[in-house]
């Protein structure tokens, strides 16, 4: 780690100031209820757990949390799944159309929710699906793997042929030089994709909002639309609610850092 | 087996499923566009263009698509010229470059709907930390017609600009430190530098990256149909939420597949712009 300079001190304390939104929503989390409304101090008196407590013993987060982290990982493992047999394919195997294919990826990349909403939600009442883990699955896993077959057509090109054309001569046929020599060497690229679709489910609003109708499945960002106050909006409640939210999010921005900025920077770029 | 079968067969399930879950759908809501489609009172019967006819003249659509135009327009300027300021500034940053953009990233990657309640929090008349800071003022600003569209834009280009800032930054890193070195030495420092080399240089990737950003704040919905519902008086009702509300609210598929397709084309025109900057930009290059 490089020494911090004074002004890259500034630069990191601008930054705090650009994310206090979030510390604020934290300190809110913790704040008693009595100092809530009106403000008239900025620092509490004391902190509290209270609000937590009450999201975890009293709310449908619990659940929720449960729902979104199981629709997350189940959309993302259909997403890089099917993404990365189809991308192999794109990237090194004999494709008529190769051009289009990828063209209305980049395309599919760009729709928008709201459009196919209706019909979806159509066709997941014909499959008895709402209410359903398995409409979320579905409907995000299919909205991110445009951008998942994207990036690991991407990636998988950047992985020298010579490698593969080895593991031939060795005798490997195409499926063992996709299973023992392109997957594992695509793994980086895989991880970030992945986290680019378990951001996009965990994150996801519209899908969850429509096609769910109670705790059996809504996700964590429904349940916080929905949060209930009785007589009074609880702030100190949806602040504690939205913190647990964000834990996901945190982990990947501090610990998955490098993967979710190259994901990021291939996908937008779209070389 | 030949590579060319072997090949459609790892294609085939990834297409099976965007053909159903995407394809079809998108086709399908051209189709339902056409028609009026009200299941509680169980119509069902042909409309064919006739919900745009009605948009042509419908007020409130023409005020959603006046919101969604000035939401659009405002965030993604705000977002560019803020982005590339922070860009700028971490260009510079030797140490703490992993906190700096986890601080920065962290914006982005939260889901929208907390984002919404974090504002919705920081606006409160009473216990916000807004009015809080201007001196315990009691603006209403997410009640109020005047400011709700500003404050909503505010809270979107808090979440999107490190977006802006990211791929920028990336860009800037690619320029070789010894082309400022040797601008300074020709003595075309601070402004000259910039609007000489880093503006050049960063100015297609900016262009590249707020038609993407364009793209999904004309798509965006989350966060004005969780802040503001759209309110007051429809003063943030963007098209997303219009349609929104017309299809789950008053349950009209047909008309709110209408507006939803409006938003499709809307996108659509983006993305072949888009399309045409990158290609020309290859071309370029």
């Amino acid at each position: 780690m490089r020494p911090i300079r004074p002004r890259d001190g500034l630069v990191l304390l601008a930054l705090v100031a650009y994310a206090s939104p979030f510390f604020w929503q934290a300190l809110t989390s913790m704040r008693p209820d009595a100092e809530l409304l009106p403000l008239t101090r900025l620092l509490p008196s004391h902190l509290t757990w209270v609000h937590y407590d009450v999201v975890f013993r009293q709310s449908l987060m619990p659940r929720a949390l449960v729902n979104s982290l199981g629709i997350a990982l189940l959309s993302t493992l259909l997403a890089v799944g099917l993404g990365a047999l189809a991308a192999y394919a794109l990237a090194r195997l004999p494709v008529r159309g190769r051009g289009v294919i990828l063209l209305a990826m980049i395309a599919a990349t760009a729709f928008p929710q709201i459009a196919t909403v209706s019909p979806l939600y159509l066709l997941m009442r014909a499959l008895g699906l709402r209410d359903t883990w398995l409409a979320l699955i579905l409907a995000n896993g299919s909205f991110a793997l445009p951008l998942v077959i994207w990036l690991l057509t991407g990636f998988i090109r950047e992985i020298p042929r010579a490698l593969e054309e080895a593991a031939a001569v060795d005798g490997a046929d195409r499926l063992a030089t996709l299973r023992w020599v392109v997957l594992p060497l695509a793994a980086p690229g895989m991880a970030s994709a992945a986290l680019l679709a378990f951001l996009f489910s965990w994150n996801e609003f519209l899908f969850a909002y429509s096609f769910t109708a109670s705790e059996a499945s809504r996700t964590v960002p429904v349940a916080l639309a929905l949060f209930p106050g009785v007589f009074e909006v609880p702030w100190g409640d949806i602040a504690a609610a939205s913190l647990l939210a964000s834990l996901p999010p945190i982990l990947i921005v501090v610990g998955f850092q490098r993967y979710l900025v190259r994901g990021l920077l291939a996908g937008a770029l779209r070389e | 087996m030949s590579d060319r079968r072997l090949a459609w067969l790892l294609l085939s399930p990834a297409l099976l499923v965007l053909g159903t879950l995407t394809v079809y759908p998108a086709l399908w809501v051209l189709w339902l566009a056409l028609q009026y489609r009200i299941p509680v009172f169980g119509i069902s019967r042909w409309a064919g263009l006739e919900h745009f006819a009605f948009l042509a003249v419908d007020t409130r659509f023409w005020n959603a698509a006046w919101v969604t135009g000035v939401f659009t327009v405002a965030s993604v300027a705000l977002e560019g010229a803020l982005g590339l300021a922070i860009a700028v500034a971490l260009r510079g940053q030797r140490g703490g470059r992993r906190t700096a953009l986890a601080l920065l990233l962290l914006a982005w990657a939260l889901p929208s709907v907390v984002t919404a309640k974090m504002f919705e929090w920081l606006y409160h008349p009473a216990g916000g930390l807004v009015n809080f800071l201007l001196g315990g003022r009691a603006i209403n600003w997410l009640g109020d017609p005047a400011f709700a569209l500003p404050s909503l834009i505010l809270a979107d280009v808090w979440r999107a600009t490190p977006f802006v800032a990211l791929l920028c930054y990336a860009r800037l890193l690619t320029i070789p430190p010894d082309l400022y070195e040797a601008a300074e030495v020709d003595g075309a420092a601070g402004l000259q530098a910039f609007t000489r080399i880093t503006w050049p240089l960063v100015r297609p990737i900016l262009l590249v990256t707020l038609l993407f950003r364009t793209l999904d704040a004309i798509r965006a919905f989350d966060i004005m149909f969780v802040l503001t519902g759209g309110g007051p008086a429809g003063s943030t009702e963007s098209l997303t939420v219009y349609a929104y509300r017309a299809l789950f609210q008053t349950l009209q598929i047909g008309f709110g597949s209408a507006i939803g397709v409006v938003v499709f084309a809307l996108v659509m025109l983006v993305a072949v712009l888009y399309l045409r900057v990158i290609g020309r930009q290859e071309a370029a290059a």
